[in-house]
């Protein structure tokens, strides 16, 4: 800005340029210090930043994924729980001892925290249910569930059908 | 004719403007709580997922909404008092600042008893619901500072300055649960649309409307009472009807 600008300005617009040039700058910093904060403001790691050993070492944190399907087996005692958390690309297994929230299901979110000791398994002293934000009655639940199976059934039979076309020209 | 819109801007004449309008307002306000409250409560249908929990989503978005938008209102008005030194202005965001949090409270309040059986969590430290915590102090800070300083003009002056730094938080808290893991779900409205069915949708939006009409009419209820403690010297305060009897 050129001097004689600043001399032209009145007070108003002088008071108005300083907030609106002081939020920006804070804004500005507010975002650097976010940004190299980054690892530390995310409530938990992905079980591919834990095999990429960007998880930290020896404490205890948080592994958030999917429950896997098929993977959740509850212990004789009817209170330890194994279970494998994913993100469909790294899946990390995990046991916990105690009450489970009621959303807890195999293909639902969740987030755990815990150690992972020496056999690779995390030790998980709390575990969290993690919902998504799609609210919808059951039965449109259902028809999106039908209608999802009845999509893969079908990409199966096309997969399927298409070496048995080749091969029969 | 033209209408003067700098007129209402003297608390003069808004004083009586808010006195003729708070009642509107606060009759609709009731009028789409009742609603709002009957669409969510008795109409809308269970969630797949979360049953009956769900139903608090009607308290607390809502909350949470009106909770960062009058943050915004606030800083605002603050920043118009700096730059104009309007004495309404001032006024204003003094008003709005119980109210903003008041609805940061209930947003903080009526999440945590609804993560307690949904999360299995009262409270976690993600990033969502931490800044929306320090959304709760910036207004807590913003009144207390406020009322620290005895010169009404001087203590505008400061507490202005702290909302317009605060005002930072408020997009931090809309795109936290974008830029990082949370264990708070991400928007349910969104730009491109809401992920919501139909009479859920119906008693979200009846209830965010009731939530702005009360607000608008409890903020001008408090900026009538602010303006007649501020101005209880002028003769025009003295000659009004209910301040003569």
């Amino acid at each position: 800005m050129k001097p004689e600008m600043r001399d032209n300005m009145k007070p108003r617009q002088k008071r108005f340029v300083f907030i609106v040039v002081a939020v920006v700058a804070l804004a500005l910093v507010v975002g650097l210090v976010l940004n190299a904060l980054n690892k530390n403001v995310s409530l938990y790691f992905t079980p591919t930043q834990v095999f990429n050993n960007e998880a930290p070492q020896g404490r205890s944190f948080r592994i958030g994924g999917l429950v896997e399907e098929g993977s959740v087996k509850r212990e004789k005692d009817g209170l330890t729980v194994n279970f494998v958390i994913t993100d469909k690309h790294k899946s990390i297994p995990a046991i916990y001892k105690g009450i489970l929230p009621d959303l807890f299901k195999e293909g639902k979110g969740v987030v755990a925290q815990g150690k992972i000791e020496a056999d690779g398994v995390m030790h998980a002293e709390e575990v969290l249910a993690k919902h998504d934000e799609n609210y919808m009655p059951p039965e449109a639940a259902d028809a999106l569930k039908k209608g999802e199976t009845a999509n893969a059934s079908a990409v199966a039979a096309t997969s399927a059908s298409a070496p048995a076309a080749s091969a029969a020209k | 004719m033209a209408i003067n819109w700098f007129k209402y801007s003297a608390p003069t004449t808004f004083y009586g403007l808010a006195g003729k309008l708070i009642p509107w307002f606060a009759l609709s306000a009731a009028l789409l709580f009742a609603i709002g409250l009957y669409i969510g409560f008795v109409v809308a249908p269970v969630d797949a997922q979360q049953g009956e929990f769900y139903r608090i989503i009607f308290i607390h978005v809502p909350s949470s909404i009106l909770s960062m938008f009058l943050y915004m209102i606030m800083a605002g008005y603050a920043a118009l008092g700096l730059i104009f030194n309007t004495r309404l202005s001032a006024m204003m965001a003094t008003a709005i600042a119980p109210t903003g949090a008041l609805f940061a409270f209930i947003s903080l309040w009526t999440g945590a008893l609804w993560g307690k059986p949904m999360w299995g969590a009262w409270w976690v430290w993600d990033a969502r619901l931490t800044s929306e915590l320090i959304l709760l102090f910036l207004y807590l800070g913003f009144i207390a500072l406020h009322a620290s300083i005895d010169d009404a003009r001087r203590a505008d002056r400061a507490s202005a300055l702290l909302a317009i730094v605060g005002s930072v938080n408020v997009p931090i808290i809309y795109f936290s649960v974008k830029w990082w893991n949370t264990l708070h779900q991400g928007s349910t409205i969104k730009f491109t649309g809401t992920s919501m069915h139909v009479a859920m949708q119906q008693a979200m939006f009846t209830m965010l409307a009731a939530c702005w009409l009360y607000a608008i009419a409890i903020v001008l209820a408090r900026v009538r009472s602010i303006i007649l403690e501020r101005e209880r010297n002028t003769t025009w305060v003295s000659e009004l009807p209910e301040v003569r009897s």
